[in-house]
């Protein structure tokens, strides 16, 4: 009640000198949808056990989340941003711009992507070669790009199941599909010499890759119906229905976290947030946040996070990571190369 | 050209073939309909009911020195791991809050785990074997049961399901609607006041005229965009707020409320202007204490569907910040708030699979609130409605 109390007085303290930028009790994130439900339980956390009120957290994927971010400095912009991938000099270079000059980065863990299908299926064994040519839109065929011709797992390799192919995955303006472009399809196709060592990332438009929408939930569904067909997805979803679902080993790696924060596991990516340091002082709580964000009992082994989902860093990076918060490490645009 | 008598009973029994089949497809038509409304309502009160429910847990509690700091000390470690972690973190604060509890022991009913609730409802769970005993043997002493859930209503969003509830939600549904009626009502009826008693009919008229239908029909997700331009962007109104959302949701419905309400005032009789212009009534005054009393039914009916479209409404609010992780209760209608639908949008893309009861028992609260809301349309219309 207290606390409701003292908000609506801030709350009127604000509207009586709107336009004067203001301290704020609240903080605000936006990004990543892979990051979410990690960032969401700390900022429960938060709000539960500290006199703050929950931090306000958008799921605008990790592109529009940093847009958001570098717009500029003051009580309208969002002090973190998730990102499930390193933010990009480019976009450094934009924030900067906007007069965002101080910004800390914070790795929180990894994430798998996994391939997985439904358990009443026998475990698969795929090389990332396999995966590239049954989702590519053109492969070579002696020597030649056509398009892809592959229907069967067992028209790419005889050791392979007899069985149609067909995929669901997420849509172009994910994430996750970003990064499974960049480590399976750049990956591949660059070891490829029908692609001359360029990158190759189209995805076959002929159904057997299906689109199945940002919610890893559908797809996590249509798989438990669709016995035949493959689904990808983070690695929390695999987790949290690994009863259903079991998933294809890549290169002989199966996605499990050791695997993945060591970067065994092929289709492994970084998770990080983006801290503007401007706005430490009108946002009094915010590094309170980060700190807890980093501490051992979220991302720590057997951390609350780990339960559900996230893949903890090797100890000495979490101590790494947990100095960089201390200093409040302005990232330089020579960091990202 | 004679027709034989032959030629026209065959004539005849074609045409009523015809008729009979139309009524067949019809028939067929709204069956399928009405299938698809049964599956729905059974998928979702098959899914959503559990969710009313919730294991709880009575457990001792030792206020012991621990407990300050780790709120799990307090708990016998057997069944710690049963007990939702959202009581568990509360300990150390209510220690800080009453330190006489130091050194007490308490029986409590608590909220327990959610694996520990989905194992009872029989669904998946990730518990031990060793754990699923220990339920058993509590659930047998009658320590651990299935009870009405409260918390669904009393709280808000969490990250566990066990705590998860949609009272933030409801409560933001309720501002921002507030905001809605309060823009919308006055705006629309007075709008339609305008067009329909007072306006000339020229080509000006008939243009706004053709933009009010257009806009009833353009997606809510431009009005969205709208809002984000010129609320935030422009003015400035707070992100994610209460306020913002009901701006640009009044919008939405504005149209809504203006067609309705020029079609309750044209359905008032001439007669009735007449006869008050005829007593010497001003324009004004036929419009207060005439046109607009016997209008009233069909102005409200049509401002409660609007409203009730509104309330459903996702899509413009992704835009302007409002389907977000917001768990407190929005003090303000400037503070950060969410929706019942956003509410539900939000846990439908949640892992755990506890949170799939939960987004249908989130869809059975909507459903009702905007079942509700269209009979009480139905009843106005029907205990007012005059006919000419």
């Amino acid at each position: 009640m207290n606390r409701i109390l003292k908000n609506t007085a801030i709350a009127v303290a604000v509207m009586g000198v709107a336009g004067v930028a203001q301290a704020r009790d609240q903080i605000r994130i936006v990004g990543s949808s892979t990051v979410y439900p990690f960032a969401s339980y700390v900022t429960e956390e938060f709000g539960a056990v500290t006199e703050y009120p929950t931090p306000v957290i958008e799921s605008t994927g990790s592109g529009g989340g940093i847009r958001l971010f570098c717009n500029g400095v003051g009580e309208g912009t969002p002090d973190i941003s998730n990102a499930s991938r390193r933010i990009k000099a480019s976009e450094l270079e934009r924030c900067a711009e906007n007069g965002v000059t101080d910004v800390t980065e914070v790795k929180i863990g990894s994430d798998g992507i996994v391939f997985a299908q439904s358990s009443e299926n026998d475990e698969l064994e795929l090389t990332l070669e396999q995966l590239f040519l049954a989702v590519a839109a053109q492969v070579p065929q002696n020597g030649e790009l056509v398009d892809n011709p592959y229907q069967r797992w067992s028209d790419i390799d005889s050791s392979l199941p007899d069985r149609e192919i067909s995929i669901y995955g997420p849509p172009s303006t994910s994430g996750t599909r970003d990064a499974f472009e960049e480590l399976v399809m750049e990956t591949a196709s660059e070891d490829m010499e029908a692609y001359g060592g360029e990158a190759y990332t189209e995805i076959r438009a002929d159904g057997a890759y299906i689109d199945a929408g940002e919610n890893d939930n559908l797809i996590v569904q249509r798989l438990s119906e669709d016995t035949d067909a493959f689904g990808i997805f983070g690695y929390s979803f695999l987790e949290e229905n690994s009863r259903s679902l079991n998933a294809a080993s890549i290169d002989g790696v199966e996605p499990e976290p050791e695997a993945i924060s060591s970067g065994d596991y092929p289709i492994a990516r970084s998770l990080f947030f983006y801290v503007k340091n401007q706005h430490a002082d009108d946002v009094p709580p915010l590094y309170d946040y980060v700190d807890m964000f980093v501490s051992e009992q979220m991302i720590g082994e057997g951390g609350y996070l780990a339960d559900i989902g996230l893949i903890p860093l090797p100890e000495s990076e979490r101590e790494q990571v947990r100095n960089t918060v201390e200093e409040r490490k302005q990232l330089q645009a020579s960091d990202l190369e | 050209m004679s027709q034989s008598f032959d030629d026209i009973s065959a004539q005849l029994k074609r045409r009523h073939r015809k008729s009979s089949r139309l009524k067949w497809i019809s028939m067929g038509a709204l069956g399928l309909a009405g299938l698809f409304l049964v599956l729905f309502f059974a998928d979702m009160l098959s899914k959503g009911l559990p969710a009313f429910q919730q294991a709880y847990i009575e457990v001792e509690l030792d206020y012991n020195e621990d407990a300050q700091r780790m709120g799990r000390a307090a708990l016998d470690p057997e069944v710690s791991r049963l007990v939702s972690r959202s009581f568990e973190r509360l300990i150390p604060g209510m220690l800080r809050d009453d330190p006489g509890l130091i050194g007490t022991t308490e029986q409590r009913w608590v909220l327990a785990d959610s694996e520990v609730d989905q194992y009872l409802k029989g669904h998946r769970s990730r518990l031990s074997e060793d754990e699923r005993e220990t339920v058993d043997e509590l659930v047998e002493s009658g320590r651990l049961e299935l009870q009405f859930n409260t918390t669904f209503f009393t709280e808000g969003d969490s990250k566990m399901p066990e705590r998860a509830g949609i009272l933030a939600a409801a409560v933001g549904t309720v501002m921002t609607m507030l905001v809605t009626l309060a823009i919308a009502f006055p705006i629309g009826v007075m709008t339609a006041v305008y067009l329909e008693e007072f306006a000339p009919d020229n080509r000006f008229t008939q243009l706004i005229e053709i933009n009010i239908n257009n806009l009833a029909a353009i997606p809510s997700i431009l009005f969205g965009l709208l809002g984000l331009a010129i609320f935030i962007n422009f003015f400035g109104v707070p992100r994610s707020s209460a306020l913002v959302g009901g701006m640009t949701l009044a919008l939405m419905t504005l149209p809504v409320i203006i067609i309705a309400t020029r079609t309750a005032l044209r359905s008032v009789p001439d007669s009735i202007r007449h006869a008050a212009f005829g007593v010497g009534c001003s324009r004004w005054q036929v419009v207060r204490d005439h046109v607009l009393p016997l209008a009233t039914p069909g102005i409200m009916t049509g401002s409660i569907i609007g409203l009730a479209q509104a309330m459903g409404e996702t899509a413009p609010l992704i835009i302007i910040g409002m389907v977000a992780f917001i768990p407190d209760v929005g003090a303000s209608f400037t503070n950060a708030s969410t929706v019942l639908p956003a509410q539900i949008f939000t846990w439908a893309g949640e892992p755990e699979r506890a949170f799939v009861e939960k987004t249908a028992g989130g869809i059975l609260v909507l459903l009702s609130i905007l079942i509700a809301l269209n009979a009480a349309a139905v009843v106005l219309r029907k205990k007012f409605e005059r006919r000419w």
